[in-house]
């Protein structure tokens, strides 16, 4: 049969209730391309544009290269963050081994100890450092007598970027050491294999897809991050730097936007191999697999804990360093208690209006972008119809991940700062940084709410129009419901991030809606870095509160809407 | 068909295409009220996905769909009349039994007396009568089947579709639950399509059977039609055990093997042509064997496989140049004449339940 000859596929009529659903799917679809594609075309045309605005091609490319100090800087980029990338890995690999794979006792703290970096501003460590090793640092001296002579710049960077990136590759590499397939290591085991041979036989191929996946995290995050070599850099340039300078201190954006796009390419990189690494790593482990459990070995244990041990105390070192120093009086002359550090950074750093606008943030991001990226990931999972809007929304709602927030706080500015924008009148206010964090932070959300929608069954939907019932009803009464811990989870990693955050909103902020961790950035700047790791332990302590609450809050939710898993 | 009656269900040219792939070619089917009909095929051959576009879950690339006289082709899921059932049961998790049932009624604004007793007859129905206050997860396999049975039985839909309703079940709920869905679509008289890909179930349960294979209806009949009337080799092949025997015609209503000529009535077509002839293992009997039937082979025993109270025997007949048949036969007959591996006994072949299809 000729192809001209057959009749139109017969259209299935559009039920209104699934018309709803697609006019949802196109709004979220609208709202990606405003807040996402708008900003980053934005910066593109930026960086091909004089800064008179006409066109000029690649020419900031090339002034860029023919600027010495500049190169010099995406050097300086490039080898610190290998050689974070390289101390980590083994580091996080083997801390995760000892969680996953052994018998260690107290193996609950030690993984809360590795933590808890995510609470605090990365930033926070810079501070720690420039206490044990800056100008009048403890250990100084202990410092000199290795050769280094100041902390300040490349060995600062390297220090803090550790701390702050370990729990990334941590959680990434303790998720692939955890997919083992027991089955593997009895076979093993009954042909007498060595515990060596199985390690580099069954283990590692195993978490090869984790560990290129948090090799590649680590790079992307400490290349991209902004608030450790702001405090701790010194003279030593690097990229995000770079771009803070040029945008902030010079109003040169055509150079803005290329140094933006060289920390954009790393990180889109990384993100089309970890998808690759991501299908083939969940394909790896078949439903028929038996859950591996470490047997006690006390040789194993005992080197575990000591691993663990002296990873999480140097951890605890940094950690309490920062709180130790924000509470004394005057150092490093007046070691005695005093809460001045916190009174000042409140009071005179205007702290109380930037906490304020902090949790403001936080909690608008945490219950705007819960509801957002889960009707998103719902619409795209569970509705039929628009398959024209699907495959877009499918990449808005993965792109957030590759693009670093230096690049999308720059992208905002070119493109809300636009006169000629509509949206103009959001610059400047809490909307934009609510709607700039939420887009920031998008994908992990989404892919979350994904997880736990995919394991629902997919008849559900079916069944219910076939008993006539319309989509919200089921949503409401079954999805949600079932849905409630991953929503949970959603909402407090959008708050906690949002607590957090520095790189996006350092550009998007006004007088009015200054944020507590950028306050951090000015008391630093001016001097007080007492004030500022004051201000880096109060967030931390907010993000921990606020996870307190979320845990007693899951709790609670556990008991009201998941009885059905209980019974049996 | 009986009768001019319009029937319940008419599929007509129904077509599916996946991109370049096309799954179902003009697929013409009419459905009579009250009948259960099974979608039987290998996965792969399209029931599943012919059984969700009568459904609307996926929109056919051409032809029509009527159901009830109403022409529900382009009709979205909600606006057909049908209840179905999956093979995972995809009741909700989170609701009780109770729920689960009554999801369907609560959207009709009945009012709650009458919701509370229509739950409590269709429980009673499958024999769960004490199971509303229960969640899913506390039920078995089969219990969880049966409310979704009646969850799509709620409203009374004047069509039930089961895809798959007994797969994921184990081998003895499976048998004994087929029987009583097939009670129940009796007593209710609810026009039912059912899919599988097990031919016993199909067998078993269906007034009808629609044999699919790659796409396309390979045959529609009653399960002994189908059984013993197979209209293509695939159908012989995938319903029952079958031998399948090369050979040729030697004239119209006469088939040569190897040395041997059968009359068969199935076998047509000009002489000297290459065909195939299938015979199920129960039309190949070890008595009565009278002298002088010209349907006796003679045979040696290449392999007796113990199955129980019977045996699957395998055996080779010189006469058909060596071919090999699987006959099955009883235990207590194998014992009586003393018959073993490498022993030969005469088996006398049906030949007129012969199917004979071109090679």
């Amino acid at each position: 049969m000729s192809a001209v000859l057959q009749a139109a596929a017969p259209r299935q009529r559009v039920h209104w209730s699934d018309r709803v659903a697609q006019l949802l799917l196109a709004a979220i679809a609208a709202a990606l391309a405003t807040f996402l594609a708008g900003p980053l075309v934005a910066l593109l045309a930026q960086s091909v544009q004089a800064k008179s605005g006409e066109f000029v091609a690649l020419d900031n490319f090339f002034a860029y290269f023919g600027t010495p100090a500049l190169a010099d800087s995406l050097w300086n980029s490039v080898w610190t963050s290998l050689v974070v990338t390289a101390v980590v890995l083994p580091t996080a690999f083997a801390f995760a081994y000892a969680l996953t794979r052994s018998c260690m006792p107290w193996k609950g703290a030690f993984r809360t100890v590795a933590l808890t970096p995510l609470l605090a501003p990365s930033l926070l460590s810079a501070i720690a450092f420039i206490y044990w090793f800056g100008n009048q640092g403890v250990l100084k001296g202990w410092m000199q007598a290795l050769g280094v002579e100041q902390v300040y710049g490349a060995p600062g960077i390297i220090l803090s970027q550790l701390f702050s990136v370990f729990p990334h590759a941590l959680m990434i590499l303790v998720t692939a050491l955890s997919l083992a397939d027991a089955r593997l290591y009895e076979a093993a085991d009954a042909l007498g294999t060595s515990a060596a041979r199985k390690f580099v036989t069954i283990t590692l191929p195993g978490a090869k897809y984790g560990i290129a996946s948090a090799a590649m995290v680590t790079f992307t995050l400490v290349i991209t991050d902004f608030g450790i070599p702001k405090v701790i850099g010194g003279n030593f340039n690097v990229l995000s730097t770079d771009v803070f300078k040029l945008v902030i201190g010079q109003q040169d954006f055509p150079k803005g936007a290329v140094v933006a796009l060289f920390l954009l390419a790393p990180a889109l990189l990384t993100f089309v191999v970890d998808r690759m690494v991501q299908r083939k790593q969940t394909s790896m482990l078949t439903a028929r697999a038996v859950p591996y459990a470490p047997q006690p070995s006390l040789g194993r244990d005992a080197a575990m804990t000591a691993v663990c041990s002296i990873v999480v105390l140097l951890m605890l070192a940094v950690a309490g360093m920062a709180v130790f120093a924000s509470c004394v009086k005057f150092w490093p002359y007046d070691l005695s208690f005093s809460l001045r550090h916190y009174a000042f950074g409140i009071v005179d750093g205007e702290v109380n209006t930037a906490m304020i606008n902090s949790v403001v943030l936080a909690l608008w991001t945490a219950v705007a972008g819960t509801a957002i990226v889960f009707t998103g990931a719902y619409l795209m999972e569970k509705t039929r119809g628009a398959q024209w809007l699907r495959a877009p929304v499918q990449l808005l709602s993965l792109v957030p991940m590759a693009v670093p927030g230096l690049v999308l706080g720059l992208g905002y500015i070119f493109f809300f700062n636009a006169r000629q924008n509509p949206l103009n009148f959001l610059y400047h206010t809490m909307a934009i940084l609510v709607l700039c964090t939420i887009v920031h932070f998008y994908t992990t959300g989404h892919l979350t709410a994904v997880t736990a929608l995919k394991a629902l069954d997919a008849e559900f939907e079916s069944v219910a129009a076939s008993l006539k019932v319309p989509f919200w009803k089921t949503f409401w009464r079954v999805t949600l419901p079932i849905c409630t811990p991953a929503l949970i989870d959603i909402s407090r990693y959008f708050f906690i991030n949002a607590m957090t955050t520095i790189s996006a909103v350092v550009f998007l902020y006004s007088p009015d809606t200054r944020l507590v961790s950028v306050t951090i950035l000015h008391l630093d700047e001016a001097g007080e870095i007492g004030a500022a790791a004051a201000m880096a332990v109060l967030i931390a302590a907010t993000s921990l509160a606020v996870c307190i609450l979320y845990l007693g809050l899951g709790r609670l939710a556990e008991r009201r809407t998941q009885a059905w898993r209980l019974t049996k | 068909m009986a009768g001019s009656a319009e029937p319940f269900l008419r599929l007509e040219g129904i077509r599916k295409d996946f991109g370049a792939f096309t799954a179902l070619h003009d697929i013409r089917l009419e459905v009579t009220q009250g009948e259960f009909v099974c979608f039987l095929g290998p996965s792969g051959c399209g029931k599943t996905t012919l059984l969700r576009i009568i459904a609307g879950l996926e929109a056919q690339s051409a032809g029509s769909i009527h159901q009830g006289g109403r022409d529900i082709s382009t009709l979205p899921p909600a606006q057909r009349d049908y209840g179905i059932v999956f093979q995972s049961y995809a009741l909700f998790p989170n609701l009780s039994v109770f729920d689960n049932v009554a999801y369907g009624l609560v959207n009709r604004r009945a009012g709650r007396a009458a919701i509370a007793a229509r739950v409590a007859e269709l429980l009673k129905l499958v024999g769960l009568p004490e199971a509303g206050a229960k969640f899913p997860a506390q039920l078995s396999g089969g219990e969880q089947q049966r409310i979704a049975l009646v969850r799509a039985l709620a409203t009374s839909p004047g069509l039930l579709l089961l895809d798959e309703p007994l797969s994921a079940l184990d081998a003895i709920v499976r048998v004994h639950l087929r029987q009583e869905i097939r009670a129940l679509q009796v007593r209710l008289g609810v026009t039912t399509v059912m899919v599988t890909h097990d031919q016993e179930e199909a067998l078993s349960m269906a007034d009808r059977i629609v044999v699919m294979n790659q796409g396309v209806i390979d045959q529609v009949g009653t399960p002994l039609q189908v059984y013993r009337e197979p209209a293509t080799p695939f159908v012989a092949d995938f319903v029952g055990k079958v031998n399948m025997l090369a050979g040729t015609v030697e004239a119209p209503g006469r088939v040569r093997i190897g040395a041997r000529s059968f009359a068969c009535a199935s076998c047509n077509g000009s002489a000297g042509r290459n065909v195939r002839a299938y015979l199920r293992p129960e039309d190949i009997v070890a008595r009565p064997i009278a002298e002088g039937d010209a349907n006796i082979i003679e045979s040696k025993i290449e392999k007796i496989e113990f199955l129980g109270s019977y045996c699957l025997v395998r055996v080779a007949a010189p006469e058909l140049e060596g071919q090999a048949l699987t006959v099955y036969l009883s235990l207590s007959y194998l014992s009586e004449m003393g018959l073993e591996s490498g022993g030969s006994m005469k088996l006398r072949i049906l030949a007129e339940r012969m199917r004979v299809f071109d090679a």
